[in-house]
C-alpha cells in the first residue's frame, strides 16, 4: 500500500469516529434516548431535551475543529500538507 | 417622527451605507475575484461570510418562533441546520477546495465527465437557489413594512436595489465582505434582546444558561418547569416533551436538513473563496461556531418569549386578561394582522388555550415571537430598531449569495461551459454580472407576486439539494467507481422520487387540487412529513447509482481515477488553482 493510500485509510478512519459521535450527540441522545434521558437533569434542563436544544451542537463544534486538527498532523506526518500559503 | 420610528431609519439606512462602502472598496475586475473573491479570503472571516450567508430571514425572524410553538420538536431545525457542517467539513469542503475551481456544478460535469451531469446540477442548483431567494425577498418587503411603514413592493425595491449594488459590482469579492459586515449586525441584533430578555426573567445574563436556571420572581421555580406548566394548565402540549410528529419523523428530519444543508450550493461555494485546503477545513469550524452564536441562543429566545407571552395574556387557567387592559404592542401587532383576538364568549376577556372551540386568540403569528419579543419583554427603543436592521441583514446577506450561486451557474457552466466554451474572460465577467441583473430582476417579481408554491418551498429547496446534489458530490469523492452513467440515473432517480411525494402532498408545483395519486392519507410514507423527505430521496439516489454501477459494470476512466486521487490529498492545491 502506497502513502496516499495509507492517508486516505487514517483519513476514513478518523472520520468514522467523528462521525460516530456526531451520530450519538444528536440522532441517539437528541431524539432515540430522549425520553430515558429525559429523566436526569442539567440544571433545569432535562437531559434529553438539553442534547437536542444545546449539546449536539457544542459537540458538533468540537467535533469540526478537532477534525481539522487531527487532519493537519496527519498532513504533515504523511508529507502531504500544502505548501506555505499564499 | 417619534423616536422608535427616528433609530430604526438610523439603524437601517445606516448599516446600508456601511454595505455601500464596501461594495466600493471590494470591486470585482476578474472572474476569479467575481466567482471565489480571488480565492484568498481568511478563513476566519470566511466562517463569518458563511455564518451570514446561511442564516436568513428564516433563521433570524421565524426560528426563534418556530421553536416557541412547537417546544422539543423544533430541535429538528436546531440539529439539522447545524449538524449538516459536520458533514461539511469532513465530507466535502476539503475536496472541493483541493479541486480549485469555481461552481459546484462544474465538479460535478468534470468528475463524471459528462455535460449532462453538469446541466442536471445546474437544474437543481437554480430551483433549489431561486425558491430559496423568495423568501428572501418576502423578508426584506415585510421588515421595510412593518417597522418602517414603508409599502411592501417600495421596501422590496430598495432591497433589490442595495443587493444589486453590491453582488453585481463587487461579485463573490463584494459579497464577501458585505456578508462579514451582515453577520456583525445581524448576530448583535439578535443577541441584544435575548441578554435583556433573560436577565429579566432569570437574571442570568447568557441565554444559553438562562434557559436552564430558575426564575428570578422569587418561586425558586426552574424557567421551563414552570414553562411547561403554564402551557399544559391550558391545554397545550407540555413544552419539553411535545415531539413533531413520531420519532421516526424526527429522525428523517433532522437528518434531511443534515444533508441538504451540506448540499445548497450557496454554501459550498463559499469553501472555494479561502487559500488552502487547510483553511477550508477550518473555515468550517468558524461557520459553525458563528452560526452556533444564533442557534444556541434560539431555543432561549423561543422559550422565554413564549413564556412572556402566556404571563402577558393568560397566565394560568383561571386568570384571564380584560380585551381593554391589553398592553400597547398588543394593539400594535393587530394592527399589522399578526395578532387577532376574537371575543367567542362575549364576556370581554381573552381565553388563550389549546381547545380550538373556546381559545380566542385566532391567530399569533409564530414571527412575532422575535419581532414583537423586545416590545413584550419593555426594552428600549433602540432593541427594536436593532432587530430590524438584523433581519434586513439576514435577508440580504442570504438573497446575495443565492444570487450569485445562480449567476455563476449561468454564465459559467452554461455560457462558458456548455454553449459557447470560446467567450473570453472579459466576455464572461459581463455575461455574469447580466444574469445578476437577471436574476435580481426575477427574483424581486416573484417576491412580489409570490407564487403559489412559496409557502412550500424551503422543503423544494432542502429535498433537491439532499437528493441530488449532496449524493453527487459525495460519490464523486469517496467511491472512484462510480461512472457518469450511474450517477446521472441516481441523481435523476433522487430527485423523481423527492418530488413525487412532495408534490403528491402539496399538488405539482404546489397547485392545489393536482395530485395524481389520489387522496392519499397525509404522510403516508411511514409517517414522514414532505420537508423530511430529502433523505430518503438521498438514499434512493445512492442505491440506484450503485446498482447502475454494478449491473453495466461501468468504470470511469484513468484520467478521472487520477483526478479523484488527486483531490484526496492536500498538497499542490495552488497549481490546482492556477490550473484554470
Amino acid at each position: 500500500m502506497n502513502k496516499h493510500q495509507s492517508y486516505w485509510k487514517a483519513n476514513l478512519r478518523l472520520m468514522a469516529i467523528c462521525l460516530s459521535i456526531w451520530f450519538v450527540v444528536s440522532f441517539l441522545f437528541g431524539i432515540i434516548l430522549v425520553e430515558p434521558l429525559n429523566n436526569f437533569h442539567l440544571g433545569g434542563y432535562k437531559l434529553g431535551f438539553w442534547f437536542a436544544q444545546q449539546g449536539s451542537i457544542y459537540t458538533f463544534v468540537a467535533l469540526v475543529f478537532f477534525y481539522s486538527h487531527r487532519m493537519n498532523k496527519l498532513d504533515k506526518e504523511f508529507g502531504v500538507h500544502e505548501d506555505e500559503e499564499k | 417622527m417619534d423616536e422608535l420610528k427616528l433609530y430604526t431609519y438610523i439603524a437601517v439606512f445606516g448599516t446600508f451605507g456601511l454595505y455601500f462602502a464596501i461594495a466600493w472598496w471590494a470591486r470585482a475586475g476578474s472572474t476569479s475575484e467575481f466567482y471565489v473573491a480571488g480565492g484568498g479570503v481568511h478563513p476566519i472571516l470566511n466562517g463569518m461570510a458563511i455564518g451570514a450567508d446561511w442564516m436568513s430571514a428564516a433563521s433570524f425572524i421565524s426560528m426563534a418562533g418556530l421553536i416557541a410553538f412547537l417546544g422539543y420538536g423544533g430541535s429538528v431545525f436546531l440539529m439539522g441546520w447545524t449538524g449538516g457542517y459536520v458533514l461539511l467539513a469532513m465530507l466535502l469542503a476539503p475536496y472541493l477546495r483541493k479541486y480549485g475551481k469555481f461552481t459546484v456544478p462544474e465538479f460535478i460535469g468534470d468528475r463524471y465527465y459528462s455535460n449532462i451531469a453538469r446541466v442536471v446540477a445546474v437544474a437543481c442548483l437554480i430551483i433549489a437557489s431561486l425558491t430559496y431567494v423568495i423568501g428572501q425577498m418576502k423578508g426584506v418587503g415585510v421588515a421595510f413594512s412593518r417597522f418602517l411603514e414603508v409599502d411592501y413592493g417600495l421596501g422590496l425595491g430598495i432591497g433589490m436595489f442595495v443587493v444589486w449594488v453590491y453582488a453585481v459590482l463587487g461579485g463573490m469579492k463584494g459579497i464577501t465582505y458585505t456578508q462579514i459586515a451582515q453577520y456583525c449586525v445581524l448576530i448583535f441584533a439578535y443577541t441584544v434582546p435575548a441578554v435583556f430578555i433573560s436577565l429579566h426573567l432569570t437574571g442570568v445574563p447568557i441565554p444559553q444558561i438562562g434557559l436552564g436556571s430558575t426564575l428570578a420572581d422569587g418561586s425558586g421555580m426552574y424557567l421551563l418547569d414552570k414553562l411547561d406548566l403554564v402551557v399544559t394548565d391550558l391545554g397545550f402540549k407540555e413544552y419539553t416533551t411535545a415531539k413533531l410528529g413520531s420519532t421516526l419523523n424526527m429522525f428523517m428530519y433532522t437528518l434531511s436538513l443534515m444533508i441538504g444543508t451540506a448540499g445548497l450550493p450557496h454554501v459550498i461555494m463559499r469553501f472555494f473563496t479561502v487559500p488552502s485546503v487547510k483553511g477550508a477545513r477550518s473555515s468550517a469550524g468558524w461557520a459553525l461556531i458563528f452560526i452556533a452564536a444564533l442557534y444556541t441562543v434560539a431555543p432561549a429566545v423561543g422559550a422565554m418569549a413564549r413564556l412572556n407571552l402566556m404571563n402577558t395574556i393568560q397566565p394560568s387557567a383561571t386568570e384571564t386578561l380584560e380585551y381593554e387592559q391589553r398592553p400597547q404592542w398588543f394593539k400594535n401587532w393587530e394592527t399589522t394582522g399578526l395578532l387577532k383576538y376574537e371575543d367567542k364568549n362575549g364576556d370581554g376577556k381573552i381565553q388563550y388555550v389549546a381547545d380550538k372551540e373556546k381559545n380566542e386568540m385566532v391567530k399569533v403569528d409564530r414571527d412575532i415571537m422575535v419581532l414583537a419579543n423586545p416590545e413584550i419583554a419593555n426594552l428600549p427603543n433602540w432593541v427594536i430598531a436593532l432587530v430590524a436592521a438584523g433581519g434586513l441583514a439576514a435577508a440580504l446577506s442570504t438573497a446575495a449569495g443565492l444570487l450569485l450561486a445562480i449567476a455563476s451557474s449561468i454564465s459559467h457552466d452554461l455560457l462558458k461551459g456548455v454553449f459557447r466554451p470560446e467567450i473570453t474572460e472579459r466576455t464572461e465577467l459581463t455575461a455574469s454580472r447580466i444574469a445578476m441583473t437577471v436574476s435580481i430582476l426575477i427574483a424581486g417579481y416573484l417576491g412580489l407576486n409570490p407564487p403559489g408554491f412559496a409557502a412550500g418551498t424551503v422543503a423544494l429547496a432542502f429535498g433537491l439539494a439532499a437528493s441530488s446534489i449532496f449524493p453527487a458530490l459525495m460519490m464523486g469523492i469517496f467511491a472512484k467507481s462510480i461512472g457518469s452513467k450511474a450517477a446521472v440515473l441516481g441523481m435523476l432517480a433522487g430527485i423523481g422520487i423527492t418530488l413525487l411525494y412532495i408534490f403528491q402532498h402539496e399538488g405539482i408545483m404546489f397547485i392545489k387540487g393536482t395530485s395524481f395519486l389520489g387522496d392519499m392519507a397525509r404522510n403516508w410514507f411511514f409517517g414522514i412529513d414532505p420537508k423530511a423527505f430529502g433523505a430518503v430521496g438521498a438514499m434512493v439516489n445512492f442505491t440506484v447509482a450503485f446498482a447502475v454501477s454494478r449491473i453495466i459494470n461501468e468504470r470511469p476512466p484513468e484520467d478521472i481515477q487520477r483526478m479523484i486521487e488527486d483531490i484526496r490529498i492536500p498538497s499542490g492545491s495552488s497549481a490546482a488553482a492556477t490550473g484554470h
